[in-house]
């Protein structure tokens, strides 16, 4: 299955994962705590000795027992403070998925309409250079106040933080559609309609999906923050949860379960992207 | 509630009242209280049927009791006066929000919930745990949550409008007295005096919270100008352990369990606690907006009733061991369960090699004093967050529901306090309830 090069590669990523393994292993051993007497025994049982509690940042073991714990019960539900890692990955992609949603609505067709009109181009871009260097999190205080409900508010950011790229990546590809093709499409005298469909779009489909790529990145980075601000549901409201616990374990689980899933929605859109790729 | 381990050599099954016919201390109580109902009303109308006492036993005695109880219940609906009496109007709002802070102050609203406290007043509560108190008052504001957990200075700073948008709020019990700490970092442990303290960094929960009043208290007391000689940084609850831990605070007057929790990861020593600054200090409270109360009514007084309820349960010391077990999970406080049953227990590490037990260390007295309005009212006043004339009367008497409290409280036989204020002593100082203003500029230290 693997090509040659590939099953080197692989194994490369292997050995580089081993080494990592091994050196936290080896960074975070410790050797057991001398026997105590026992006039100190009960301070030292208050103070958690003994009961199997470590200091300091967890061993590889601790988290590969948080990964079992958690993904083998992916989806309970015991209350509305404490589900399984499944249904708080579903509640964050519900949430970046109707903020991107509504930014797509937003973005393509505004877009699409700078794109070909140098003039709203010209008037539209002072507002987006001002508005795009904003940390989408600078904006949760104002949702907040303003749509006075949290939930709404950290869609809200998801659709403004996606709205930037896939809009300026909209209108810089129909604005790049080689002249030669609207030129033919002038002069067989195709309705603007028809021109926009048939021929614009599939020209800057490639520009605007990697538009759309950036801004699922952007959204993903962005939604564990908002969730561990307003909290409620979402993995970066798990996150939360378990950093009041101060049990790191289960937060590098999620770590590594929010790195997974941003990998899996980057993939979705990178072949999306060779779909609508075409070759000159 | 969780079951124990039936094969456990360790763990009681039977764990029972002290009459043994129900399930459990709490539900003992709650029987209790019920019976003490039924009495009252007899009493009521037996009074009111024999004016002098000598008729009623002669009469009891001709007859016998149980063929009076028969001939006296025939004329006289008791069972329709004890509904009446209960007040157990349609509740407008069955469905309720209710926020909180997963600290050990909320422990009588949260227990509640696994007690059936609520259920038992027909209302149906989820019990939202939110991230931090900035939040709590914006989800109050926006009407997410229907009632909350909140500091007791929070109800007062939001009906004011300071920090805020002006929203009417009240306080309808405190949460609990005591319970918080100042905890010093281990490298501290020889530097005990607070006079040595100068350009130390302190984290508080919250500006309108007990921790910060209490601590620049605590501070200026010592001669230590919280504004100008230390800093004050306001950070959540779980950074605190985290920012001791990195060295970037020296200390922090915090709630529990993380008081305990930065003992138990050996971080830091438990320098004193709050009781110690003032005995009886008040430090959340159950709050609610004043449009619910108007709009709602009888869900108003139900969610009174299974607040004192719990209330009443978690101040028996024979309950705080069950109450760490159920409140350590992550649904509710996320703890590890030996943190929370010290705090709750009273029986401690303090960093120090010690195991000091301190039963008040915690206690869960719902009675929403104005003496404690007034005092926190001072402090604010002391440190600029208000300024000009405060009416610290119409202010505390409006936000603090003491008469809801009282009668809430009288109807479910227990027996609430007679006076409205009193007099209390922080750090040895007299605090005067008639002479809030006397008080609030006797001090050398204060914002100019």
């Amino acid at each position: 299955m693997f090509s040659k090069p590939g099953l080197k590669a692989g194994l490369l990523s292997l050995l580089i994962f081993l080494i990592f393994i091994g050196i936290w292993s080896l960074a975070t051993y410790h050797k057991e705590a001398p026997a105590v007497s026992a006039a100190d025994a009960e301070y030292a049982a208050m103070m958690g000795k003994g009961a199997g509690k470590t200091g300091g940042f967890p061993p590889p073991g601790e988290v590969g027992a948080a990964f079992v714990t958690y993904l083998s019960d992916p989806f309970y539900d015991k209350g509305p403070n404490d589900k399984g890692i499944g249904i708080q990955l579903a509640h964050s992609l519900w949430r970046v998925g109707l903020g991107f949603f509504l930014a797509v609505i937003v973005a393509i067709p505004l877009g699409f309409a700078i794109g070909m009109s140098p003039l709203l181009f010209r008037a539209l871009n002072p507002f987006i250079q001002i508005l795009k260097p904003i940390s989408p999190l600078a904006w949760m205080p104002l949702a907040l106040y303003s749509l006075k409900d949290s939930d709404v508010s950290g869609i809200f950011v998801i659709f403004i933080c996606s709205l930037w790229p896939m809009l300026i990546n909209t209108a810089f590809g129909v604005a790049a559609v080689r002249r030669d093709w609207i030129n033919v499409a002038r002069t067989l005298e195709v309705k603007p309609l028809r021109k926009a469909f048939q021929v614009i779009l599939p020209a800057a489909a490639p520009t605007i999906l990697t538009g759309m790529r950036i801004s699922m990145g952007i959204a993903w980075l962005v939604i564990v923050a908002a969730e561990m601000l307003v909290g409620g549901t979402g993995i970066g409201y798990f996150v939360w949860n378990e950093w009041n616990n101060l049990a790191l374990p289960n937060v590098i689980f999620a770590v590594a379960m929010i790195g997974l899933v941003g990998m899996v929605l980057d993939q979705l859109f990178g072949s999306l992207q060779k779909l609508v790729t075409y070759r000159e | 509630m969780s079951l124990n381990n039936p094969f456990d050599p360790d763990s009681t099954l039977h764990r029972g009242c002290s009459c043994g016919q129900h399930g459990s201390q709490a539900e003992h109580e709650l029987a209790e209280v019920d019976a003490l109902n039924q009495r009252v009303i007899q009493s009521t109308v037996m009074r009111a049927l024999f004016p002098q006492d000598v008729e009623r036993r002669r009469f009891l005695g001709t007859v016998g009791a149980s063929a009076a109880w028969a001939a006296i219940s025939s004329l006289i609906p008791f069972g329709a006066l004890e509904a009446m009496a209960q007040e157990k109007g349609s509740l407008e709002k069955k469905d309720l929000k209710i926020g909180f802070v997963p600290i050990t102050c909320a422990s009588p609203l949260i227990m509640a919930d696994p007690l059936g406290f609520y259920k038992k007043e027909g209302l149906n509560v989820t019990l939202m745990k939110t991230a931090g108190w900035a939040l709590v008052r914006d989800k109050v504001i926006n009407k997410e949550f229907d009632a909350s957990h909140m500091l007791a200075p929070m109800p007062l700073a939001i009906s004011m409008g300071v920090g805020s948008n002006a929203a009417p709020t009240n306080v309808m019990t405190i949460q609990n007295i005591n319970g918080q700490a100042i905890v010093m970092a281990n490298k501290h442990k020889n530097n005990r005096d607070p006079k040595n303290w100068k350009g130390f960094k302190f984290g508080i929960p919250f500006e309108f919270s007990m921790h910060n009043f209490l601590l620049r208290y605590y501070l200026a007391e010592n001669g230590i100008n919280p504004d100008t000689d230390v800093q004050l940084r306001v950070m959540p609850p779980p950074e605190m352990v985290a920012n001791l831990r990195a060295g970037n605070i020296d200390g922090f007057l915090g709630p529990d369990p993380i008081n305990q929790r930065a003992v138990y990861d050996d971080l830091g020593f438990i320098h004193i606690l709050s009781r110690e600054i003032w005995d009886g200090h008040p430090c959340c409270s159950f709050a609610i907006p004043s449009e619910f109360i108007q709009q709602n009514p009888n869900s108003f007084a139900a969610l009174y009733r299974a607040i004192l309820k719990s209330a009443a349960m978690a101040r028996d010391p024979k309950n705080r061991p069950i109450m760490a077990e159920v409140l350590a999970p992550a649904n509710y406080l996320n703890q590890p369960k030996a943190v929370i049953e010290q705090v709750l227990t009273g029986k401690f590490a303090d960093g120090l090699g010690n195991v000091r037990n301190v039963p008040e260390r915690v206690d869960y007295d719902p009675f929403p004093w104005y003496s404690m309005a007034y005092w926190i009212l001072s402090q604010m006043k002391r440190w600029g967050y208000i300024k000009g004339d405060v009416r610290y009367k119409d202010i505390a008497e409006k936000v603090y529901l003491l008469t809801d409290a009282r009668k809430q409280m009288t109807s479910l036989g227990m027996t609430p306090p007679k006076e409205n204020s009193r007099k209390f002593m922080v750090m040895g100082k007299e605090f005067d309830p008639a002479k809030v203003d006397a008080y609030s500029n006797s001090f050398a230290i204060k914002k100019t």
